[in-house]
């Protein structure tokens, strides 16, 4: 049963591929299982091979089910002592350039974009940096460019800001309206918001400073291998790259392309 | 392999073994892996679940403990035979087909993130047969449905008896599940392991 069942995965994602040209070919494949899995669940699918005629047939089903396979994972200034290793380590030397890039890759709904941007404003960065915000979700980036997350998230978002060193009242960045807030309009002046795919798509600019947090995971290493890639390409000469506190640069073949930087919040820098 | 013994047991080849423990889970998990002989080879993967909001010292608390070498699994790290890895804070641990772990932010499953469900049936896909699953004490019901699918695999499936387990709940809900191969003092577990045999 277990064998049939990855074969059909995997049909489905070439299926997906060919029809949508969304590649998911070479993501882990125990939590895509569980991702297929819970999507036969959603769609009362009994099958997988039932589930993969519904989606090559129905794109509104096939944006929902985009939805379950991209697993949102975000939080505003998730992991702390990340954003504060960026104050200190990353700020001084991005200071020195007259006008910047910074890259969020797989930005999912926009949190930590946000979070970049008031880090950047409150070091006086923000108004000569164009922030790129890419994921292959069209729903997800969406959401990121309206700035708008719900009201219940904010305790949790205003306990990270501090934490993370902020220097002004959180409550700055936002207004409250019903059940939500929507973040300042002038932190996303500069901000760039586009579909870009780590599996399929080039290197688009060179930047100053990449964030790719929680999304390399969801890779098999041959194609994290070829998303660190991108990322060497796009970075200046001695940029820096942000990976989450739990991934690791030591199982790639660019494991010698970067230098650790803070080794324990996964801040690396171009070599 | 219903009603086998622990001798049947010791018999089969193991290649790995997971372990999914919650509270009183640290004396429970120390009891089964000190002093076990310095030639136990077989890779040890734990989720033991702690809060998720700080750092967890599981595996430092261990280096003291026990002979195998200790880490957190990384993501996309190969298995090492003769180690005890723990699964970090905060994610999903999962084993995959070539037997190396990857880490993933999905949902918690059954209010847990890491789950034991989670790296049980990933595990159970990696290793079939030649997979031990061991539940211990925990106080909520993860790791059930894990062990039940270890079993369906072919894959030795031991829990803590409930009776002398810190906290019952979470052994006497996998029983209630599936019939696991082997119901054992913390005693019995360790003397199981200590005569484990691999590949």
């Amino acid at each position: 049963m277990s064998h049939s069942t990855d074969i059909e995965i995997r049909l489905l994602m070439e299926a997906i591929y060919a029809q949508y040209s969304h590649d998911f070919r070479h993501y882990s494949g125990a939590s895509q299982k569980r991702r297929v899995l819970y999507a036969l669940q959603h769609f009362g699918c009994d099958t997988i091979s039932s589930l993969q005629s519904k989606v090559l047939h129905d794109p509104a089903t096939f944006q929902q089910l985009l939805d379950i396979l991209t697993i949102p994972f975000t939080e505003m200034f998730r992991d702390p002592t990340f954003f504060l290793a960026v104050r200190h380590h990353v700020v001084p030397v991005l200071k020195t350039y007259p006008s910047l890039k910074v890259w969020v890759a797989g930005c999912s709904t926009g949190e930590e974009v946000y979070s970049l941007a008031i880090l950047l404003k409150e070091e006086g960065l923000l108004e000569r940096t164009m922030i790129y915000a890419t994921d292959i979700n069209p729903a997800s980036l969406e959401k990121a460019k309206q700035g708008i997350f719900p009201l219940d998230r904010l305790q949790l978002f205003t306990a990270n800001y501090q934490a993370a060193g902020g220097k002004a009242a959180f409550s700055d960045y936002y207004t409250a309206a019903y059940n939500a807030v929507r973040f300042d309009r002038t932190l996303s002046e500069n901000m760039t918001f586009a579909d870009h795919s780590l599996a399929t798509d080039n290197v688009f600019s060179e930047t100053h400073f990449i964030c790719c947090r929680n999304v390399l995971i969801y890779f098999d290493r041959g194609l994290q291998d070829r998303a660190f890639g991108l990322c060497h390409e796009s970075l200046c000469h001695r940029g820096f790259l942000g990976l989450s506190t739990k991934e690791s640069l030591d199982f790639s073949s660019y494991a010698d392309r970067f230098e650790p930087v803070v080794k324990q919040e996964r801040l690396f820098r171009k070599r | 392999m219903s009603a086998s013994s622990s001798h049947e047991a010791s018999s089969r080849f193991i290649d790995a073994i997971v372990v999914g423990a919650s509270a009183g889970g640290v004396a429970a998990l120390s009891e089964i892996l000190t002093n076990l002989p310095v030639s136990f080879a077989i890779p040890v993967i734990v989720v033991l679940h702690v809060p998720s909001d700080r750092p967890s010292h599981l595996p430092d608390i261990f280096r003291h403990r026990v002979g195998m070498r200790v880490s957190e699994a990384q993501d996309k790290e190969p298995i090492s035979s003769s180690t005890l890895y723990f699964a970090p804070a905060g994610y999903h641990l999962s084993i995959e087909n070539d037997r190396s772990f990857s880490l993933s932010g999905e949902a918690p499953v059954s209010y847990s993130r890491p789950s034991i469900d989670v790296l049980m049936t990933s595990a159970a896909d990696a290793y079939g047969a030649n997979l031990a699953g061991i539940l211990l004490t925990g106080a909520n019901f993860d790791g059930a449905a894990g062990l039940a699918i270890i079993k369906e695999h072919g894959g030795l499936t031991i829990v803590q008896d409930p009776d002398q387990a810190e906290m019952s709940t979470m052994p006497a809900a996998a029983i209630a599940m599936q019939r696991p191969d082997l119901i054992l003092p913390l005693e019995d577990i360790h003397a199981l392991l200590a005569q484990m045999k691999t590949n």
